[in-house]
């Protein structure tokens, strides 16, 4: 070992991929050490191998995957030539991991102290009191609220923040020399991840722990890390400090990465003309109702009292936490789902309480492009197939479509044969650019994109939102823009309107409301996005 | 096979059935051995009844009492009850009457797949009607699947006897009889694909590009649930040729004079001590067909179903 002081030491590492794969290696080559009391975040977009390299280290690589060169020495010994048994000892004792879905982390069926309890059966001597009185006290070291109630709680009586609370204290309970953490925050709100990381740094400083910290999200990077070390398709590419790797990066990818991240100064876009709405809701309200008799009828307000427009041109960006009612409202405007009450205009025709073919005129005006493209486009049917059913719907002749069809493709930046070929041939991005292309293709006034570019990479990402303004400045249609991400929100927002608790609670031109928050929430949102002190997306403003 | 390494690892991708891969999903289903096996017994089974008459077989109903009981592998002659007289082999023997044991087996293979693979198809056909309505039109969901429970409450071969008792009996009321029991588990099958898939953005995507409720169904739900379906066809067609065997059994199938498996095996049960094999016989080949379409299924299964082929895409 060079570092007498590092926890893990990780050297000249490679694991091959099965022959049948796109790559011969899912990483390769790849040095790095975490020290005590030291952050070092590996930093990757999807397929950069990050994860791989977590497994290997906590000895859970899938059986597809082999070792092939290099060591990983964890406090002198080598994880690679370790049986399974000793693993087992060292799991949990001394390396532990904290991963991004915990409510899938949590076993569903046992309370969270029981969880934790088993740990220290597994691996201390302590007696029944000894280990409860432990259990308390990391519960209340995670910040825990009320920690007698959390420890007879089950996972689905918590909020997802208390839930990764849990999965820490889980985690910590043993004083693991070494913490890895799996994109720990991804799966959680702004607010939610800002209280994490806080807590993750805190515990780590107290406890000297040495922490391995695996995500995609710069901006978190710039939150926690000592050493970044960033991946990308298995090769490691930069190492280095954090302010070495943010501010002078060496190369052009990690540049490229940092340029792609969203700054949270909004970007200066063409005032919008004055004219009348394409699309405006007055008064929306949807509300779910559960409980049925004899029991209390319980009603939730997904939303209420929503009144909103979006004119040619425009951009209006609705931003907000999980349950904020932000995609209900798209969803009511879609007429995906039919609202309670209020009413919706589209082209100046009321059509909240159409029903089946009535809503066609809607459907002409409004089209959806949807979070997930994995999802979104039917695997059995070709991406042209896709593309002109609205059209053919509408009763435009199929070669007319697909004539159309085509043009769409290169205004996606596709290329036209593209047509022919089924989803499952196409990357993330380019299902995005598809589901655009068959947006477009009804030819709306309004897109709603709902959360269209969360589930993409930052570099991947960049582009669509390009692209959106780009198709928006040729065809001055209005966007309704969902997202719970608000430096894509001051990329490509006029107005913006902030969602809590399915109300609206402040509204403005994006400037004002993102310069100057008026509402606690609003500025409680904008502090928690991470990564504020670093200017990230110079390149782009 | 190419397999994206992305994919590989992120386990939250859905194995999906890639249609590129469409002719390399039949040779994989082909290249299955349970496939192999059981669709080959069977398809011997079906050419052994759509050829019976040219397979060393005689009349089924036709008797001889003088040549009763005889047993197999005996060459005597026979007198058909209208005076015509011929030699035969009589290679599986003859029953109490004296009628030709293998003729009569050739020939009722004919009834047994007829009944299993009618039954297949109607039960899959009703199941699937009723299981999209439950499953796509909500608020029929809650009285149709009730009911659905009330009929699967019933054993199956019960309810079929009652029905047989109330109708005539004729291939149309035998195949009617056992369908209908068949139905809701075909129809909870596909129920379940309904409300999965309906949650899908494509889905959604549909409804708000304009598509029809039927197109809908018919372009983005149903083709989901063609592979379980298939899988699910096979096992009703094995448990309905083993109804139907049953109810010739009990003497409440087709009537005595025309040639089943179970009515062969009900007319020699009274003989069973001396002569086994008027039963035995028939009893074999319903369990070899039974076993064949289980096998065919399991394969089918293992080929088609995605959560018993997580590393196949």
């Amino acid at each position: 070992m060079r570092d007498p002081k590092a926890v893990l030491h990780v050297e000249r590492l490679t694991i091959s991929l099965p022959s049948s794969a796109d790559r011969t290696n899912a990483v390769r080559e790849i040095s790095f050490s975490v020290a005590k009391g030291e952050i070092v975040c590996l930093v990757g977009e999807s397929g950069s191998g990050k994860s791989v390299i977590a497994q290997a280290v906590m000895g859970l690589l899938p059986a597809a995957l082999t070792p092939v060169a290099g060591r990983i020495d964890l406090l002198g010994e080598n994880i690679l030539a370790l049986t399974e048994s000793r693993l087992r000892q060292l799991r949990g004792a001394r390396m532990a991991m904290v991963f991004q879905e915990p409510m899938t982390a949590l076993n569903p069926i046992m309370t969270c102290g029981a969880q934790v309890e088993e740990l220290l059966i597994q691996h201390t001597t302590l007696s029944r009191a000894q280990r409860l009185l432990s259990i308390i006290d990391i519960f209340n070291r995670v910040k825990l609220p009320d920690p007698e109630r959390m420890y007879a709680s089950y996972p689905h009586q918590l909020s997802g923040g208390q839930r990764q609370r849990i999965v820490i204290a889980m985690a910590l309970i043993l004083k693991p020399a070494l913490l890895i953490c799996d994109e720990p925050t991804t799966a959680l709100d702004v607010t939610t991840q800002a209280e994490i990381l806080r807590l993750i740094a805190e515990l780590q400083r107290g406890s000297d722990t040495a922490v391995l910290f695996i995500t995609h999200d710069l901006g978190v990077v710039a939150e926690v890390a000592d050493q970044v070390v960033v991946l990308e398709r298995g090769e490691m590419i930069e190492q280095g400090t954090k302010l070495q790797v943010l501010q002078q990066p060496r190369e052009a990818y990690t540049q490229m990465l940092l340029a792609s991240v969203p700054g949270l100064t909004p970007r200066e876009r063409p005032a919008v003309k004055l004219a009348p709405a394409l699309i405006r809701t007055h008064a929306l309200v949807k509300t779910y109702t559960s409980g049925a008799w004899p029991r209390r009828k319980h009603v939730v307000y997904a939303a209420s009292e929503v009144t909103l427009e979006v004119l040619p041109g425009e951009t209006v960006g609705i931003v907000g936490e999980s349950g904020s009612g932000k995609s209900t409202v798209a969803r009511c405007i879609a007429r995906l789902i039919e609202p309670t009450s209020g009413d919706i205009f589209a082209d100046g025709l009321s059509v909240a309480s159409l029903q089946g073919r009535d809503l066609s005129p809607l459907r002409r005006v409004v089209q959806v492009v949807f979070q997930d493209p994995y999802r979104s486009l039917n695997p059995r049917r070709t991406v042209g197939q896709s593309i002109i059913e609205g059209p053919v719907n509408f009763g435009v002749p199929a070669e007319q479509a697909w004539q159309r069809a085509e043009e769409l493709m290169t205004l996606v930046r596709l290329k036209p044969d593209a047509l022919h070929r089924y989803p499952s041939e196409f990357s993330g991005g380019q299902r995005q650019r598809i589901s655009i292309a068959r947006a477009l293709a009804c030819e709306p006034q309004v897109l709603i994109a709902d959360e269209a570019v969360s589930a993409l990479d930052v570099s991947v990402q960049a582009q669509i939102l390009d692209l959106l303004n780009d198709i928006q400045q040729k065809l001055q249609i209005g966007i309704l823009f969902i997202t719970h991400d608000l430096r894509v929100a001051s990329q490509i927002c006029d107005r913006v309107i902030v969602m809590q608790q399915g109300r609206i609670v402040e509204q403005g031109l994006i400037r004002d409301v993102f310069v100057s928050p008026r509402h606690a929430y609003t500025q409680a949102l904008l502090a928690a996005a991470p990564g504020r002190g670093f200017a990230f997306g110079l390149a782009q403003s | 096979m190419h397999i994206n390494s992305e994919s590989l690892l992120a386990v939250s991708l859905d194995v999906m059935v890639k249609p590129v891969l469409r002719k390399r999903l039949l040779e994989r289903v082909l290249s299955n051995w349970s496939v192999r096996l059981g669709g080959g017994v069977l398809c011997l089974l079906i050419f052994m009844a759509i050829g019976a008459q040219w397979l060393g077989t005689i009349d089924p109903v036709a008797m001889d009492p003088s040549s009763g009981n005889l047993f197999p592998g005996t060459r005597a002659e026979f007198n058909d009850l209208s005076g015509e007289s011929f030699e035969h082999y009589f290679l599986m023997g003859t029953d109490s009457l004296g009628r030709d044991t293998w003729s009569r087996i050739a020939y009722g293979a004919r009834i047994s797949l007829a009944v299993g693979i009618a039954v297949a198809c109607l039960a899959l056909l009703g199941g699937m009607l009723v299981g999209i309505v439950a499953g796509y039109f909500r608020r029929f969901d809650n009285i149709i699947m009730r009911i659905m429970d009330s009929v699967m409450a019933i054993p199956s071969i019960l309810f079929a006897i009652t029905l047989m008792a109330l109708w005539r009996p004729t291939l149309l009321t035998v195949v009617v009889a056992i369908t209908i029991p068949e139905i809701p588990r075909v129809a909870r099958l596909v129920r379940s694909i309904v409300l999965t898939i309906r949650e899908e953005s494509y889905v959604e995507a549909a409804l708000s590009l304009g598509t029809s409720t039927i197109m809908i169904l018919w372009r983005h739900i149903l083709p989901n649930a063609i592979a379980p379906l298939l899988v699910q066809g096979t096992y009703v067609c094995a448990s309905a040729i083993l109804v139907e065997a049953i109810l010739s059994f009990l003497g409440v199938g087709l009537p005595p004079d025309i040639a089943t498996w179970g009515n062969i095996m009900a007319d020699g049960r009274t003989q069973f001590n001396q002569f086994p094999q008027t039963v035995l016989l028939p009893g074999i080949f319903l369990a070899l067909t039974v076993l064949a379409v289980n096998i065919l299924g399991d394969g089918l299964r293992d080929t088609l179903d995605p959560k018993f082929n997580k590393r196949g895409g």
